[in-house]
């Protein structure tokens, strides 16, 4: 036997040295230089403003988009080299709007990848009983509904579900919670930290949101304008000194004289 | 004698007439599905052959009904007098909306949607049946639901060159100066249309979503 026994610091995902750019023209990069690990278990947020270049960096992690320059390895195969039907059935995918499917009940939408994989007919079901109670669904009230009857939450709620509902080892989320109302979408970040705590996920999150990166993040990463400028655990993150990052940082607080 | 008293006494070649009509329409409408759905279809990723379909459907939409006739009339296979000419036209006329708005419709998905099926790691072919196609039956079929109307109206004008139906009576009546004989065609021609459009308007509601 010459395989390797899997260890705890396996990398799940890793970019070397990628580059990424619109249409061949290399002087309009969108990322450049990534170089990052992403051990099993690991909850990195990828923190940065609007065109940042965080959306990009999970489209090359499951696939959507290939990078001309580097190598994206998931499960230590580049994604060059995967099946993208393949690569992409193992990853759980969440995005703002959560993509619902309107046409699809709310079990209908959570069965979907179990469905395209031929699970047998009483698996999908109680799969999808149990991701509904796990994200804090009752399936007797819900399962039956159409998305267009859900809340922003609740259907961000069944967006997880499904997400989860295969059991990828890897969970990619761009700005999930980013269209909720600020009531809401606490109520969902303190469910979801809790939720993440219990699984067994490498979960690569997308936020343009500190304080959320700080709940949710074992690791933050901070891009700016296509490059990663900072990498650190979340306490450690607090402390670092350069520019980027206190302007983050100074976001969080406000000013006392502001409400006078 | 009045319209009435005439309509009732030929109610029998109006009936037939109607029929003849009906056939037409439908015939018609079955080629114009069959040429205009996948047409759509095979267009949506395909922006340069979209403009020439598009274009080419537009141009004969554009052409007045009569002179469409009159064109084909002289082509040998299609053309000449009778219902195949008149069959050819309709399907031209009725393309257009059909090819437009499955094209629009398959094209008009959330991006959410569409994005997250394909990091599902759905097929493209998955993508085309299980989501798109779905979710654009109700613009497709608006789309039907307008040719339908285009092609019963146009099919009263086919009576000019021999293909039958309500127009003959129309065009009769027009040449004798008969009340009874315009309305003999054009009553069932103005309800033909009318129950076409209330009944696909009904299936075309039950498949709107959202």
């Amino acid at each position: 036997m010459n395989a390797k026994p899997a260890s705890i610091s396996e990398n799940l995902i890793e970019f070397r040295d990628v580059a990424y750019h619109i249409n061949d023209i290399p002087t309009r990069m969108i990322v450049s230089d990534i170089s990052l690990r992403i051990p099993r278990g690991e909850t990195l947020v990828l923190l940065g403003r609007s065109g940042s270049g965080k959306t990009t960096l999970l489209k090359l992690i499951n696939g959507m988009l290939l990078p001309p320059k580097g190598v994206v390895l998931v499960q230590n195969c580049a994604t060059t080299e995967w099946n993208p039907i393949r690569l992409r059935r193992g990853i759980g995918y969440v995005i703002q709007e959560a993509g619902l499917f309107p046409h699809f009940t709310v079990a209908e939408n959570v069965a979907l990848v179990p469905t395209l994989e031929n699970w047998d007919a009483p698996r999908t079901a109680a799969r999808v009983q149990e991701m509904l109670h796990l994200v804090g669904l009752d399936p007797r009230d819900f399962a039956h509904r159409l998305p267009r009857e859900l809340s922003g939450g609740q259907r961000q709620r069944v967006g997880v579900a499904r997400a989860l509902a295969a059991d990828p080892p890897i969970l990619l989320m761009d700005e999930p919670f980013g269209a909720l109302d600020p009531v809401t979408r606490a109520e969902l970040q303190r469910e979801f930290s809790a939720l993440v705590r219990r699984l067994d996920k490498t979960i690569v999150f997308v936020t343009h949101d500190l304080r959320e990166a700080l709940l949710l993040a074992s690791r933050i990463v901070l891009l700016q304008a296509g490059r990663i400028v900072a990498s650190a655990t979340p306490q450690e993150f607090l402390r670092l000194d350069h520019a980027e990052v206190r302007a983050f940082t100074s976001s969080l607080s406000v000013s006392p004289g502001a409400f006078v | 004698m009045s319209p009435w008293t005439f309509i009732l006494d030929h109610r029998g070649e109006i009936l037939s007439a109607t029929l003849d009509h009906f056939t037409l329409v439908v015939i018609a409408m079955a080629i114009a599905i069959l040429i205009g759905v996948p047409l759509g279809m095979f267009i949506v990723q395909r922006p340069t052959l979209r403009t020439i379909a598009l274009g080419i459907a537009s141009i004969f939409q554009t052409i007045p009904s009569l002179a469409l006739f009159g064109f084909l009339i002289p082509i040998p296979f299609i053309g000449g007098i009778g219902k195949r000419t008149a069959v050819v036209a309709l399907v031209l006329y009725a393309l257009l909306p059909i090819l437009r708005n499955t094209y629009v419709g398959l094209t008009g998905i959330d991006p959410a949607v569409l994005e997250s099926a394909e990091a599902m790691g759905m097929t493209r072919s998955q993508i085309l049946f299980r989501v798109r196609l779905p979710l654009a039956l109700a613009v497709i079929l608006a789309g039907i639901r307008t040719a339908t109307i285009i092609t019963i109206g146009v099919a009263t004008i086919a009576a000019a060159i021999g293909a039958g139906g309500l127009g003959t009576f129309i065009f009769r009546g027009v040449a004798l100066v008969s009340d009874a004989l315009i309305l003999a065609g054009a009553i069932p021609a103005a309800l033909l249309a009318l129950i076409a459009d209330f009944l696909l308007g009904l299936l075309e509601r039950r498949l709107r979503i959202s």
